[in-house]
């Protein structure tokens, strides 16, 4: 019954976690099974690359819950992701062991080379797994809940919020390139040797990530259809449409907005976790601030308000980045500014719009 | 026969011309000696130069002091290279040479005294002239001595700041004659404080007294030096060391003060700069309520454009920037006005489509300026009279492209506030940005309106650009730098608030500036984000917000 009301949208959702599904049980097989010079195996690089597009998709569902829903367009989500890529990193670079390029039993390379004594106490407990994932969504979610509350406390709404999330991004962008905040400057985190226990570089590894992924896509998907069905997720809908007037209905408005902001962070440090050990390596440079308007582009093109649109949107973008900058490099950001105009200028409501529209299914 | 006659004669012809070549450049530097009195010259010099020939250096210095003191075109060369150990005696002839060593071992030799050419020698065949520290300390200083009446005033000033390091008061006679007849201010202040320096380590406690209460002004390091050593000098007396102590202490302030005038005038050029590339945001922002995010690339276009008229005028290049403005704000503008034709008349009354949509234009403007340009930096010329810095008070010196551009901005700022008071566009501007219907129902196209605003604005951005190519690299990101500060800017001082963004801009900029010694370039700059992110929380609508109805959306 609840998955009723889940999947009660149109045809999107039962599409997606469909592809999810098939996903996850042929990728698998077609990488470790099939033998290498057959036509149907795929090669571990395009796992990788397809994992990588899932945790796109996910950051993208993040983002069209606050911006979508709520109409809070960040243009600091990137922020959220690498501090959750950054979490993971850490507690990757504690498994590096005696294996860097110094031998350090305790200190990451970049540290030694510093000539630093001893670890940072924010370093501290990073080399347990459980509790690099407790910050992966702690970290976020905090970040967000005290700029949200700040933010939204204020009455700080729209262009105005959208430029203060971007100062955020592009502030710890510039903190996180200093060698003196430990985070190994701009070089970043990198050489990952193993998650536990399991050496990074093997393919059952990555096909382990990549399936964890895709049900993280799928449960992230589930728990957002979750939220937005309920009916905390209708008033957040109500705020989107008519700020005000909700609130003279009575509802703090900035406590949904904060909840909603705070969730949709947790999720993008998520995506951000997941993304870094597939692949290899986290620097400041995700922080920037044009990473987290691409990624509002990837929500606009697949359509927001829709979730499924968001996902659709992230992989169909990023499928014709990895295509355009392999072979018509300097094409791809005329590609790219096109679309950021295409998109709001003719196709407001994305591609699931679009699709809606010649369906004849006017929602 | 005939073949050794002609061979003969020319060894003779080449002797012939050597020597009057040698003659010639001879009678070239000093014009007024003869050829007989410059041989003369040569052999009284040379007697002066073969003193060197000694084992003690008590007699060599004395006769460094002797050559100093010839009138010899060749005195200067002679003792840099006794400096630099250059100065060898020719062990066949006795003669004194400047040798240089070969790779092999041996040297290549040539007189010292004429200059001649004399060929090469073995490694035996030569013996140096050795120098001690003492000595070399005496060489500097006549070097310095001779170069003080050299014809450059900087090579003169840079002359009287050797003497003053080499601490050889045997050079205060130099330094008063040459006070005698010298002109120029600077060289004058600089052999003044010389002589401090020199009467600072006087034995007499009345000069030395005299010394110290001369100083009260100079902001020498080297006289600040002195100063320091003598309040810490047990030797000295307790009255010379109390008054070190205080001048030392007043000099401390000058230099203090100096330097907040100088972080206050580094922090108004960076916040000129700011208010530059803002202004133009803050009035597409104010009046349309539009986030464009392709202004740092309109810069961008006015940088290139400056770097286009550069190329296309090389002869102009001292009028180039000035022909660039109006190039620029006509360039930058026109493609302002395209975009609001183009994409962003559609959007109106959806602010978040219009930032996304001209972060797409900036995307497509930066790729193109990276195909017609290529992707690498530009360098853009600083014309002769940009460059350089001038002394506002004493030891207190600004750069001439950082005056310039405050001043610039200025000019730009107050050229926009009549626009916008005193024209009839300005009118209508404030009229849409107060309210836009009521302002097309008393008859004012909003929409024509609309595009001049843009026009105007990204023009500004242009403009804003020719200044920026004369202080940083000109190239495709140029303008993604700029952007997040701009709209900082603007957010600060209030949307749509002219004044709001020129205080805004100046005082970030100088906040920024006093920020930097102590916490660093970067993290000053994430601190200013980090209080503007706060600020904003405080006062949503920045320090000079809308008042009245205009604010209600």
């Amino acid at each position: 019954m609840l998955l009723g009301r889940l999947l009660k949208q149109d045809w999107g959702p039962t599409i997606l976690l469909g592809i999810l599904g098939v996903l996850c049980v042929v990728v698998p097989v077609a990488n470790l099974l099939i033998p290498e010079d057959s036509v149907f195996h795929v090669s571990t690089y395009t796992v990788t690359l397809l994992g990588k597009y899932l945790c796109f998709a996910l950051l993208a569902m993040a983002l069209d819950l606050v911006w979508g829903y709520c109409g809070v367009l960040s243009l600091g989500h990137g922020a959220f992701f690498a501090l959750g890529g950054y979490a993971m990193g850490m507690y990757l670079m504690r498994q590096i062991g005696t294996r860097g390029v110094y031998g350090h039993p305790e200190l990451p390379d970049f540290m030694v080379f510093l000539n630093w004594e001893e670890l940072p106490w924010y370093w501290f407990g990073f080399d347990a797994f459980w509790f690099a994932m407790l910050m992966v969504v702690l970290v976020p979610g905090l970040l967000a809940l005290v700029f949200g509350w700040l933010a939204f406390r204020s009455r700080v709404t729209g262009v105005y919020l959208s430029i203060m999330t971007q100062a955020l991004t592009y502030a710890l962008m510039l903190a996180f390139f200093r060698n003196e905040m430990g985070f190994g400057g701009n070089n970043g985190l990198t050489d990952f040797k193993d998650i536990l226990g399991a050496s990074l570089q093997s393919d059952v590894t990555r096909v382990v990530l990549f399936v964890v992924s895709a049900i993280a896509l799928a449960s992230t998907y589930l728990f957002c259809r979750f939220v937005v069905t309920s009916k905390l997720g209708r008033v957040v809908t109500a705020v989107r449409d008519a700020d005000d007037r909700t609130r003279f209905i009575g509802y703090r408005v900035e406590n949904y907005k904060v909840w909603i902001f705070t969730v949709s962070a947790v999720l993008a440090g998520i995506a951000g976790a997941l993304y870094v050990p597939q692949v290899g390596i986290i620097n400041p440079s995700e922080f920037q601030p044009l990473n987290s308007i691409e990624l509002v582009v990837w929500v606009a093109v697949g359509g927001r308000g829709t979730l499924y649109g968001a996902a659709l949107g992230a992989v169909l973008v990023n499928f014709a980045k990895t295509w355009l900058t392999s072979e018509y490099p300097e094409v791809w950001l005329f590609a790219l500014g096109g679309l950021f105009i295409l998109v709001t200028v003719a196709l407001p409501k994305g591609v699931v719009g679009l699709l809606r529209n010649l369906l004849g299914k006017e929602t | 026969m005939k073949i050794a006659a002609r061979s003969s004669t020319r060894v003779e012809l080449g002797r012939w011309v050597r020597s009057s070549v040698v003659v010639l450049v001879a009678a070239g530097l000093v014009p007024c000696f003869g050829v007989e009195e410059t041989n003369a010259l040569d052999a009284s010099f040379r007697a002066t130069v073969d003193l060197l020939k000694t084992r003690s250096f008590g007699e060599k210095a004395e006769a460094a002091r002797a050559i100093a003191g010839h009138r010899h075109p060749r005195t200067l060369e002679v003792l840099t290279a006794l400096l630099d150990a250059e100065l060898y005696t020719e062990r066949k002839t006795g003669r004194v040479v400047v040798a240089k060593g070969l790779d092999g071992g041996g040297f290549t030799i040539r007189d010292a005294v004429t200059g001649e050419e004399l060929g090469q020698v073995g490694r035996r065949g030569a013996r140096k002239i050795s120098v001690n520290n003492r000595l070399r300390g005496l060489l500097r200083g006549l070097i310095a001595g001779i170069r003080l009446d050299d014809e450059d005033p900087d090579d003169r000033i840079a002359a009287a700041e050797a003497i003053a390091d080499g601490a050889d008061s045997s050079m205060r006679a130099v330094l008063d004659a040459r006070l005698l007849v010298e002109s120029d201010a600077q060289v004058i202040a600089a052999i003044n404080t010389a002589l401090v320096v020199f009467d600072l380590d006087a034995d007499d406690e009345t000069i030395r007294l005299r010394a110290i209460r001369a100083s009260v002004r100079n902001l020498d390091g080297r006289v600040r030096e002195k100063l320091t050593g003598i309040s810490n000098d047990p030797t000295a007396s307790e009255g010379i060391q109390a008054a070190a102590r205080e001048t030392l202490e007043s000099i401390e302030e000058t230099v203090a003060r100096y330097k907040t005038i100088e972080t206050v005038f580094f922090g108004l050029s960076l916040g000129s700069v700011l208010v530059l590339a803002a202004i133009g945001l803050s009035i597409t922002f104010g009046v349309m309520g539009v986030i464009n995010m392709a202004h740092g690339e309109l810069i961008m276009l006015g940088a290139y454009t400056t770097y286009v008229v550069q190329t296309l005028f090389p002869g102009a290049l001292e009028y180039s920037v000035l022909i660039a403005v109006p190039a620029a704000f006509v360039v930058s503008g026109l493609v302002g006005i395209g975009i609001e034709r183009g994409i962003f008349r559609f959007l109106y009354g959806r602010p978040l489509e219009t930032l996304l949509a001209s972060f797409g234009v900036s995307l497509v403007l930066q790729q193109a300026v990276r195909s017609i340009f290529s992707p690498l930096n530009r360098s853009v010329a600083t014309p002769e009279w940009m460059s350089g810095s001038f002394e506002l008070l004493d030891g207190l010196s600004m750069t001439f492209n950082r005056l310039y551009i405050l001043i610039f901005a200025g000019l730009i700022f107050a050229a926009l506030v009549l626009v916008l008071q005193r024209t009839r566009l300005g009118l209508e501007v404030r009229a849409v940005t107060q309210n836009r219907a009521m302002a097309r129902a008393m008859g004012i196209r909003s929409a024509r309106v609309d595009a001049l605003t843009f026009g105007l604005g990204a023009g500004i951005a242009g403009v804003a650009g020719v200044a920026l190519s004369q202080l940083t690299n000109v190239g495709p990101n140029l303008g993604q730098g700029y952007i997040v500060d701009s709209f900082m800017v603007v957010v600060f001082g209030g949307v749509g608030n002219l004044w709001g963004t020129l205080v805004a801009g100046l005082s970030l900029g100088v906040a920024n500036k006093f920020l930097e010694p102590y916490a660093g370039a970067v993290v000053a700059k994430v601190l200013v984000l980090v209080f503007i992110i706060l600020f904003i929380q405080w006062r949503p609508r920045g320090m000079f917000p809308q008042k009245g109805r205009a604010a209600e959306n």
